[in-house]
């Protein structure tokens, strides 16, 4: 028994040491002076200055936070219909093809989500003409495509873990079913939205491989930006960045976990004392 | 064996888990063969006590020995103790005859030896043409029963089985009762039954013991704990009862007369040595011992007292009365309809003016608690 | 008067336009359903049937640059030459191999890793599960692309732990680990890992304590419980995990683009080229729809226990 938990928390230890630490070195580094990224030359924010003054960085940084609000905000939308669709609107005729397009973008290799994505805007725009050559719009919504994915499958398990006899109170009380859904279902699976429109936003923000395939001259995204000067091996200025993109992220998910921790403790609080009050 | 005759031997044993005492310095002694209950409401402390047999917890201080020999490093894979679970723990990637074989597979006998007794098992609880199912694939009933052959395959010295009964529906619940018995009998090994129900500790055990908050506050066949409660808890907590605070006034030849303002009576009673004139005590009645009649009775002041029929439910076999005395407080009353009337010629109804009367041994006499 | 009444109720009921009745009975059901059916129906399934079609085409040096057969010799001219490159060509057809071996190598190490800490968290109770859940979440969320990033100054020849090793003296000279397998497997490992994680974490935390219990009832050891009881009951989210993970990394990209050696590159990278550099996009549809076909089987796998996973709850 012993012996179980002291391997079990060596494994714990080591891997989130792997997990973390390469990380933890890499934002180190971001405040190294030395321009040669192994030598230690003393501690300096000088690669954040040197960041904000590069356009090129901050144009591929604006335009991937558009394409990351718009598709994150559309995805939420589709992902959800699909969600509530999986969940409450039991078989249908295609129900099966239709689970499956929604867990298969979960898995496929980005090499071929690209590259068909990219066949199909460029079919479309020999047949229709739109869209017109490719850009920020078409990897928009490839964005859209694979996020609603993601979407769906987190309403998806919020409203399965949920009893529907809620709604059929509801129905019951007289609610036509599409109040229903506005007064009851969509207050329920609000916080799975908002978990699903970060997530959309983050995979946006993230995606290289899609976003190349689909992307035309001219525009570049930032992980296309990075790609291109990581290629050529560490630069302390790409430290930097990192260094902030990944603090910004942790800084978020950290804040939004512990509001939720505490709005849980709220209600567990609030139960307690109508209990206390019953008794 | 130990010196006096106990099999199973609780020391002292206290289990805290943090600052709460789940068992509060437990004494017990089982013998061998005997079906003992632990009788409890939830949170009392008896699957605790249940699961520091089985090995599962350790306790924070106190002994377990069993057939004499101390549980206290003893693993749970070690002890000669086998548990029937409550969810019955049926491994579900396992059919019927590799469940019930589980425990075998680390026994010293041949392949032949161990499907042997594995059929033997399954003849024991009728189960033979099901043994290739899966548990997902059996009745409640019939899991119920892989689980008690699972736990008795390896002949444990001691079965340990918490709420047997619990997830089955009435009528299966009163076959299987007598159905575990039978079982027990035949094989004379050792049954520590942990049940809520207290009708299933009666009909099943032939000792019971009652917990509340970690604590045993008796021990006793189902007669004992019935007739003869020692405490307010006990008598309270099995059947139903009318119980009053009262004081003695006087003590006779064994027995007290005991003044009851709230009955608005005095009690005539047996006690026990220990109490004396001025004590006070709870003095009670079961609803089964007193007699209901619209006559008056030769003695009005003792072990008799007047009330009005405030409510009537009829179940059959017999009815309850609910009877308000002139304190307001309320009595039940059990009787049995042992003459078949019609509704119109019932001799007790509604608004009725009545007397209630019992037997001087009828009522028991609670000392207070320290 | 009651007549009127009547009247009245049913003509402002069709006065709330048909719309809204049709809305209300089945028509939201439709809008619903409809809307995200139709958009992975165009932007998901249909370009899977363009890429069938261009893996038949001819290459050319036109706008788009491919030529749809028109005849049945042609047809089987096309196939005869896309997919005969993907035979005869060793660099493709060890571009599979390869992608197949690294990503079950490396399945293999994840599931290695992973499945103590799935099973610690999984053990480990309140505020400490919590907290460790987010720290294996918290990757999701932070870029990739950086991550992986970061190995590479951990692993060149200057880097970090070469300079470490150095220092300590284990080694006299650095050692080669960038732009090798060994790299590779690291990355696909490290940035997979929470995939891997999660569902094992699922599967573990919902088994019934009772079990293992019974199991030691029974006379079993901790060890042989966890082989006669735990594993065999965490398998749906060891397939699950496991799929998560070969999946994609099949079709890995970056990190081999960035760790890999270049000799030998994964189908990913093949795909890549094929498509960007020798723009033969018949070819590269080509090598899609075989990597599609290689996946087949784990995709399914990895639905039917998903669908298990579901079903069990």
């Amino acid at each position: 028994m012993q012996n179980r938990s002291v391997f079990l928390l060596s494994t714990l230890c080591f891997g989130f040491a792997f997990l973390y630490v390469p990380i933890l070195i890499m934002m180190a580094y971001s405040f190294n002076s030395s321009r040669l990224v192994t030598v230690w030359g003393g501690f300096s924010t000088q690669w954040y200055g040197k960041l904000l003054e590069n356009d090129q960085v901050i144009d591929a940084a604006l335009l991937s936070l558009k394409i990351a609000v718009v598709s994150a905000s559309f995805a939420t939308i589709l992902g959800t219909f699909a969600g509530l669709t999986l969940a409450r609107l039991g078989r249908f005729k295609g129900r099966t093809l239709f689970s499956g397009m929604i867990s298969a973008p979960l898995i496929m290799p980005d090499v071929i989500t690209g590259l068909s994505l990219l066949l199909l805007f460029v079919s479309l725009e020999t047949l229709i003409g739109w869209p017109s050559g490719r850009g920020a719009t078409t990897v928009t919504l490839a964005h859209i495509t694979f996020s609603m994915a993601y979407v769906a499958v987190i309403i998806q398990s919020r409203l399965t873990s949920m009893d529907n006899s809620v709604e059929e109170a509801a129905m019951d009380l007289g609610s036509t079913p599409l109040r229903v859904m506005w007064d009851i279902t969509l207050p329920i699976i609000a916080p799975a939205m908002v978990s699903g429109w970060l997530l959309s936003f983050t995979l946006s923000l993230d995606d290289l491989v899609i976003a190349s395939f689909t992307n035309g001259p001219g525009s570049t995204t930032l992980p296309m930006l990075i790609f291109s000067k990581v290629k050529l091996g560490v630069t302390p200025d790409i430290n930097a960045l990192a260094t902030l993109i990944v603090g910004v992220v942790t800084l978020g998910v950290v804040v939004a976990g512990f509001l939720m921790f505490r709005a849980e403790k709220q209600r567990d609080r609030d139960v307690q004392v109508a209990i206390a009050a019953n008794e | 064996m130990t010196a006096d005759d106990s099999f199973i031997r609780i020391e002292n044993v206290t289990k805290k888990f943090g600052e709460f005492v789940a068992v509060d310095n437990v004494s017990l002694d089982i013998s061998k063969g005997e079906l003992f209950a632990l009788l409890g409401g939830s949170g009392c402390g008896k699957t605790t006590l249940l699961r520091m047999l089985a090995g599962f917890e350790t306790p924070t201080s106190g002994r377990i020995i069993i057939d004499g020999q101390d549980m206290g490093d003893v693993q749970p894979f070690n002890r000669p103790v086998n548990m029937m679970f409550q969810s019955y723990a049926l491994f579900p990637h396992m059919n019927v005859e590799k469940n019930i074989g589980y425990g075998l597979k680390h026994e010293a006998m041949s392949d032949g030896e161990r499907k042997q007794r594995v059929s033997e098992l399954l003849d024991l609880v009728q189960l033979g043409q099901f043994a290739a199912r899966k548990p997902h694939q059996l009745s409640g009933g019939q899991r119920q029963r892989v689980a008690l052959a699972r736990a008795l395959a390896k002949s444990p010295k001691v079965l340990l089985l918490d709420e047997p009964l619990g997830a089955l529906d009435k009528k299966l619940r009163e076959q299987t009762q007598f159905e575990l018995i039978n079982i027990q009998e035949e094989l004379g090994v050792t049954f520590i039954v942990v049940t809520h129900d207290q009708e299933e500790a009666m009909t099943l055990a032939s000792r019971i013991a009652i917990m509340d908050r970690g604590v045993i506050k008796q021990v006793g066949t189902p007669t004992d704990v019935y007739e003869f409660p020692t405490s307010r808890f006990t008598a309270d907590f099995i059947g139903s009862i009318n119980l009053f605070d009262g004081t003695v006034t006087s003590v006779k030849a064994g027995k007290a007369r005991i003044n009851a303002a709230k009955a608005g009576c005095t009690f005539e009673a047996p006690v026990s040595p220990g109490i004396k004139s001025g004590d006070a005590v709870g003095v009670a009645v079961r609803p089964e011992k007193i007699s209901i009649s619209r006559s008056r009775p030769k003695s009005t002041t003792v072990n008799a007292v007047q009330g009005e029929v405030l409510d009537l439910g009829y179940f059959g076999k017999d009815s309850l009365y609910r009877v308000k005395l002139e304190s307001g407080e309320l009595i039940r009353v059990n009787r049995v309809n042992d003459q078949r009337v019609e509704e119109a010629d019932r001799q007790v109804d509604w608004d009725d003016k009545v007397w209630l009367t019992w037997d001087a041994n009828s009522a028991i006499v609670l000392p207070e608690e320290p | 008067m009651s007549e009127l009444a009547g009247k009245s109720v049913s003509s402002s009921a069709t006065q709330r336009s048909g719309f809204q009745r049709w809305l209300n009975r089945n028509g939201w059901r439709k809008i619903v359903a409809g809307i995200p059916y139709f958009w992975l129906l165009l932007f998901f399934l249909a370009p899977f049937f363009i890429v069938m079609v261009i893996a038949v085409s001819e290459a050319a040096y036109s706008i788009p640059p491919f030529k749809i057969p028109f005849s049945w010799e042609a047809l089987q001219a096309n196939i005869a030459t896309n997919f005969g490159y993907l035979i005869n060509d060793s660099l493709y057809y060890t571009g599979y191999l390869n992608s197949l071996k690294i990503a079950a190598i490396s399945t293999v190490f994840c599931l290695l890793l992973g499945y103590p800490m799935a099973y610690g968290i999984a053990r480990s109770s309140g505020a400490t599960r919590n907290i460790l859940l987010l720290l294996v979440i918290l990757p999701f969320w932070t870029s990739f692309l950086l991550r992986i990033y970061a190995w590479i100054g951990l692993l060149g020849t200057n880097g970090t732990i070469n300079n470490v090793l150095l220092a300590i003296g284990i080694i006299d000279e650095p050692l080669q680990m960038m732009n090798t397998d060994f790299a590779v497997y690291i990355g696909i490992v490290y940035s997979y890992l929470p995939f891997m994680i999660l569902p094992l974490y699922a599967n573990l935390e919902r088994l019934d304590n009772t079990l293992t219990e019974a199991a030691m009832d029974l006379g079993s050891t901790p060890a042989r419980t966890f082989l006669d009881v735990t594993l065999p009951l965490s398998v749906p989210g060891i397939v699950a995990g496991s799929m998560l993970v070969f999946i994609p990394a099949t079709g890995e990209y970056v990190i081999p683009v960035l760790l890999g050696t270049g000799s030998s590159p994964m189908i990913g990278r093949v795909l890549f080229d094929e498509f960007f550099l020798n723009t033969d996009w018949p070819v590269a549809s080509a090598v899609a729809i075989v990597l599609l076909l290689l996946l087949v089987v784990p995709i399914m796998m990895f639905n039917h226990y998903q669908a298990r996973a579901e079903g069990v709850e």
